[in-house]
């Protein structure tokens, strides 16, 4: 009897700290995700007007005691009636797209390199890898500027070896977006790959070996497909923070290189337009969720495999 | 170990400074005002005389400012936007009168300029002038000179007529990326009402900055300063301190790089930057004291021999350098200055026009 007390008390225990490291995060995202979301969906719904804040309230509390609530949707008509949100929001995903699809051509092979490579070198090669993050990105980012710029290092490089004689116009182009961008969020494609590459089995490999596989169709047949959680997860990490990118465009990219958000920022900031940037952001919001259900899905093949 | 105790002891008398300074509850005023805008120097003097630290950050646009001002809660005790926005600023509510009472150096101050920034701050109660100037041309003269001969420096034509910025578009042309600024200017090529609010005349000022938009590498604020000195670019729209700072740099640089300023002749912006504290201000009394350094005369011309802007104070005008105060394109003559336009604040649907048509033009669309 005292057993079955003590088992009782010791599977209650469990089940509290079980809730504990449930509910902590969930009453996280609840306070730090959620709330602030529905402040911005509600500032979404409202009028613009000029004081502080500059937006009309939504609720109102008159002296007859009659609660009016105002939900205006003109700001989410102007986003579809004006061709620059739509705009943006497809070269955001294309530009998106393109970065992934560059860096997993470069971060592949580099993250194959490392996970193949003697142990004794690989965790050097992954702290290169990791190495830029002890440096500012919008650091990072500068540096660019002083690469690409028509007076910058390149050019005058490329003007002193006589390649060329007058400097290309490198800097404030979608050439230097896609550049900031690939350079910027390699590691979030490398890291997974890797993660993924390091723990594929040789024996595979051996054995389609003995079995006379190529070496083109060994990759096509095993490891491609062995490492497409690797793949999904690292283009998952590049494609939707690049969607939202805001310093490389501005800093790296024209004036025309239309990013949602550089528009998201204008809207808040030059425009004063607080409502119209919130509807943008909700907008943003929900496209983005898309790709993250495909990503939790993969994470869930994933975990299915290892099993 | 001698290194080692004395390194013991800075450390312990950094410490000690720390917990000295939490007791003595520190005096300090934040204050947010343009880039390059403040002479070196001027605000350890104010810091040494009072006792009062001095927070200083620093903007580069007004859009950006009323931004934070309409926020709310911004902690800054004194900050710096332009006659045109302060306009509406104070009508929203958002600053607090000055007591004169605590500003003797008011006395100072130039009364003609004084009650030109009137029309946005009526009886001066709730802003003084910071300094004022033009928003004009600046150029390379030599990158120039190799592509045009007689290129129309002086003249809006060099901006507005794509067929001669063409001639530039290698070199490196910057807009201010401030609708207020720019659509006025280019209303003025167009010999119509730089202030209009007429929807059809804002169409045309924007078709007119979208035939030369091809030929802009930017649109930035503050960039164009060291772009010019360092020959990056060769032809800014810019305000005039800011490009006559340029030239400073450049000078400076020995870089063999010459920069000009020049007022357009067909006329141009005259603006204001008025200091002004905010409703919410944590430190209203050192932000006076502070405005009230500033309004000195010898601190006045300091400020105005550094960033080469016209500064208001009558006092101080003896004591700025010859070079600055005979530059015609800083303390322009009466038949130059007949020709500037003060801008005022838009109504609140034609600023939505404008920052529409702004967008369209930045993003090329």
């Amino acid at each position: 009897m005292r057993n079955f007390i003590r088992q009782r008390e010791r599977a209650i225990s469990l089940k509290l700290g079980k809730k504990l490291v449930i509910y902590i995060p969930l009453f996280w995202l609840l306070l730090f995700f959620l709330v602030p979301f529905l402040i911005v969906t509600k500032i979404s719904l409202s009028q613009i007007t000029y004081g502080r804040p500059p937006y009309l309230p939504m609720f109102e509390w008159s002296k007859d005691n009659l609660l009016t609530i105002k939900l205006y949707f003109g700001n989410f008509f102007l986003l579809f009636s004006d061709s620059l949100y739509i705009n943006a929001y497809l070269n955001s995903l294309k530009i998106a797209a393109l970065s992934t699809f560059f860096t997993l051509l470069i971060g592949y092979p580099m993250a194959y390199f490392i996970a193949r490579a003697d142990e004794k070198i690989r965790n050097i090669l992954l702290l290169l890898v990791i190495l830029p993050f002890w440096s500012s990105f919008l650091l990072r980012v500068y540096a660019w500027i002083g690469l690409l710029k028509n007076n910058g290092i390149i050019n005058n490089i490329l003007l002193n070896m006589g390649i060329i004689d007058s400097p290309i116009k490198m800097l404030n182009t979608d050439f230097a977006l896609y550049i900031g961008i690939v350079y910027s969020y390699l590691p979030f494609m490398i890291l997974p790959l890797y993660a993924n590459l390091v723990r594929l089995d040789e024996k595979l490999l051996e054995a389609a070996r003995d079995l006379g596989a190529k070496p083109l169709a060994l990759f096509f047949t095993i490891i491609l497909p062995l490492s497409m959680p690797g793949i999904i997860a690292g283009s998952m990490l590049v494609f939707i923070p690049a969607i939202g990118e805001y310093i490389i465009p501005s800093l790296l990219g024209g004036s025309d290189s239309l990013m949602i958000g550089r528009i998201l920022w204008d809207e808040f900031s030059a425009n004063r337009d607080w409502p119209v940037a919130s509807a943008l952001a909700v907008a943003m919001l929900t496209i983005i969720i898309l790709p993250l259900i495909l990503f939790k899905n993969a994470q869930k093949k994933e975990v299915a495999i290892d099993e | 170990m001698k290194n080692n105790i004395s390194f013991s002891i800075s450390a312990f008398t950094f410490l000690a400074s720390f917990n000295l300074a939490a007791i003595g509850a520190e005096q300090v005023v934040n204050i947010y005002n343009w880039s390059d805008y403040i002479a070196e120097g001027v605000i350890e003097k104010f810091e040494q005389q009072t006792g009062i630290k001095v927070n200083y950050d620093v903007f580069d646009s007004n859009e950006i400012l009323e931004a934070k001002l309409l926020t709310g809660g911004t902690g800054y005790d004194i900050v710096v936007p332009s006659a045109s926005f302060l306009e509406r600023q104070i009508k929203a509510g958002l600053f607090q009168k000055l007591d004169k009472s605590k500003l003797p150096n008011l006395k100072n101050l130039d009364e003609t300029i004084m009650q030109a920034v009137q029309m946005a701050d009526p009886n001066n109660e709730y802003s003084i002038v910071y300094m004022w100037g033009t928003t004009g041309i600046g150029y390379n003269v030599k990158m120039i000179e190799e592509r045009m001969e007689n290129a129309p420096t002086n003249s809006w034509e060099l901006i507005f007529n794509p067929e001669i910025l063409a001639k530039f578009a290698d070199c490196g042309v910057s807009l201010l990326d401030a609708p207020d600024e720019l659509i006025p200017a280019a209303l003025i090529y167009l010999g119509l009402n730089p202030l209009s609010e007429d929807e059809a005349d804002l169409q045309a000022a924007e078709q007119l900055i979208k035939n030369i938009r091809p030929l802009i590498r930017s649109f930035n604020n503050s960039q164009y300063i060291s772009d010019l000195a360092n020959g990056d670019i060769c032809i800014a729209h810019g305000y005039s301190g800011d490009i006559l700072q340029a030239r400073d740099r450049a000078d400076e640089a020995e870089n063999d790089i010459e920069i000009n300023y020049s007022i357009p002749k067909e006329g141009a912006i005259i603006w204001f930057d008025m200091m002004a504290i905010p409703v919410d201000a944590p430190n209203p009394q050192n932000a006076l004291k502070f405005m009230n350094y500033i309004m000195q005369p010898e601190i006045a011309a300091e400020i105005t021999n550094y960033v080469w802007y016209a500064n208001a104070n009558q006092a101080s005008y003896d004591l700025i350098d010859e070079e600055i105060i005979n530059d015609k394109s800083i303390y322009p003559p009466k038949e130059i200055k007949a020709k500037l336009v003060a801008t005022r604040s838009y109504s609140l649907e034609f600023d939505r026009l404008l920052t529409r048509a702004w967008t369209r033009i930045k993003t090329g669309q």
